[in-house]
């Protein structure tokens, strides 16, 4: 059978998984700081959740609604960072040449890219999660169902966003590796992480619900505050992210091949 | 050298255009299946951008570029695992050890006995007592070696080399030269080489392809070209072309 562009091959997938994996066990600051960050974000955020819930009633009612936030923000944030730094790691070792004139297939690559993301997320919130417990009683697991639901949308989202980044890094080159690390933030007001949509103006309410992770918030809060699961809100989520992941695939197949056009696949092409 | 067969590099009328540049202007030749051919050329003659597009790492313009009988890039993955390369412009991982390295790019390109090709190929150009150190960590020299091992990684039918023996002393130079000649005549793999070091195509190469401004100057065997020129050296006779001297006049 001729190979084709559409073939999909788990050993190629597995290559660069290992590849990634040599990486990031080689490096144990780079393990260090997939851990460091979210365990500052939550101990902050927990300490504030305490403060307040002694001075309201409101807050004292919705025990760990901030470190819930938090944890799930980190879910949606470190999930997109570890695809897209995993990403950049090509970039800065001037090694996707070598890879796009091998057999590797775009699906391939972007398969083990959420590969690595899954596991760089693992490393750094998984422990973070047990701190939760451990200092403010605050167990995300017991969230059950729930939280499966929520970090399927939470990581379908993250993936579509590292997805886009990673075409603009091939057709931009590293002048776009700042986009990497800041896109996510743009949705951290607009998805009501940490105040529920109602907030918002009127008009921004309909920007807010057109964003996935802003159903995830929202049915945090209602899990959190009313103890209801909204398997509604979970599946309004699936469907955005359906439309968001097939729109990300599509732009990055579409900076790709201006990539090939404008010669950036290759630097330093004279 | 077969010359019955269809060419295994094809490049017909090929340009590049970068907005007002033209890179690659109407380039045309063919290669046949087990040939060595040097493409030579000053900085920004076009030499790498068109390697690049034999690649398929960068679209033509206008015309075509056909690698085994496929069309590239459309048809890259008819043939990309039976082709390989070396370029200064790309740089193997410099945490991964050269081992980790080379059997990353042995299992993309579906070698089937990974550990066995890794051992050939340390042993051919003596990797053994840097395969388990970073890449990071290497001589230029060694980088060179290791980057023509994953070159050869999955025994290419066709190969395209770009400064393969950039910093490498004379002695490993020769030896790396030596070796490639050993690769083609035991594989027939066709090989295009883009060189700086006249000294190196006048060895290896059966025939030479001087580019200039993104056009093909000349395009011939290096006696030919010697003697065409009435030059000695094809370094003569390379910078006869990059200066523009009017080589009817020279003759």
């Amino acid at each position: 059978m001729t190979p084709s562009a559409f073939e999909f091959s788990f050993n190629r997938t597995a290559a660069m998984v290992r590849r990634y994996w040599y990486l990031l066990i080689s490096s144990w600051p780079r393990l260090l700081d997939l851990v460091y960050w979210p365990a500052v974000q939550m101990l902050m955020w927990g300490f504030l959740q305490t403060y307040v819930s002694q001075n309201s009633g409101y807050f004292a009612n919705a025990a760990g609604v901030f470190i819930g936030a938090v944890l799930l923000w980190d879910i949606l944030f470190r999930g997109q960072l570890g695809f897209s730094i995993s990403f950049l790691e090509e970039m800065w070792a001037r090694n996707l040449g070598n890879l796009m004139m091998s057999p590797l297939r775009p699906a391939e690559f972007i398969s083990a890219l959420m590969i690595m993301s899954i596991v760089r997320l693992s490393i750094g919130m998984i422990p973070v999660t047990f701190l939760a417990i451990a200092f403010f009683g605050f167990n995300l697991w017991s969230m059950g169902l729930a939280l499966a639901a929520f970090f399927v949308n939470l990581i379908l989202t993250s993936w579509a966003i590292g997805i886009f980044v990673a075409g603009l890094l091939l057709r931009n080159g590293l002048g776009a590796e700042s986009m990497a690390w800041t896109i996510m933030f743009l949705f951290l007001p607009l998805t009501c992480v940490y105040y529920p949509v109602a907030v918002l103006p009127g008009w921004l309410q309909y920007v807010a619900w057109s964003l996935p992770p802003t159903y995830v918030f929202e049915g945090m809060r209602a899990l959190l505050i009313d103890h209801v699961f909204r398997a509604d809100l979970m599946l309004e989520a699936l469907a955005f992210n359906v439309v968001l992941f097939a729109l990300a695939v599509f732009a990055f197949l579409r900076l790709l091949t201006s990539a090939r056009t404008q010669g950036t696949l290759l630097q330093g092409a004279d | 050298m077969d010359l019955e067969s269809p060419a295994a590099i094809a490049v017909d009328k090929l340009v590049k255009r970068y907005k007002a540049a033209t890179a690659v202007d109407g380039i045309s030749f063919q290669l046949p299946p087990g040939s060595i051919t040097g493409l030579l050329g000053g900085n920004g003659a076009g030499k790498t951008t068109t390697i690049a597009m034999i690649m398929g790492l960068v679209s033509p313009t206008e015309g075509s570029v056909s690698v085994l009988g496929a069309q590239m890039p459309k048809q890259r993955y008819r043939v990309l695992h039976r082709m390989n390369f070396e370029s200064p412009y790309v740089d193997m991982p410099m945490r991964l050890t050269v081992r980790q390295n080379l059997s990353v790019f042995a299992q993309l390109y579906g070698v089937a006995d990974i550990a066995g090709r890794i051992a050939q190929l340390a042993a051919d150009l003596d990797l053994a007592d840097f395969l388990d150190r970073p890449a990071g960590k290497l001589s230029a020299g060694q980088k060179t070696r290791v980057s023509l091992a994953k070159s050869l990684l999955n025994k290419p039918d066709v190969l395209l080399l770009d400064e393969p023996t950039a910093s490498l002393d004379p002695d490993t130079a020769d030896w790396v030269r030596t070796h490639l000649e050993r690769y083609r005549a035991e594989t027939g793999a066709t090989i295009l080489l883009a060189s700086h070091n006249m000294n190196e195509v006048e060895r290896m190469c059966e025939r030479v392809i001087i580019m200039k401004k993104g056009r093909v100057e000349d395009d011939d065997t290096p006696a030919r070209l010697l003697t065409r020129y009435s030059r000695e050296t094809l370094e003569d006779v390379f910078l006869d072309v990059a200066r523009g001297r009017d080589r009817e006049v020279m003759a």
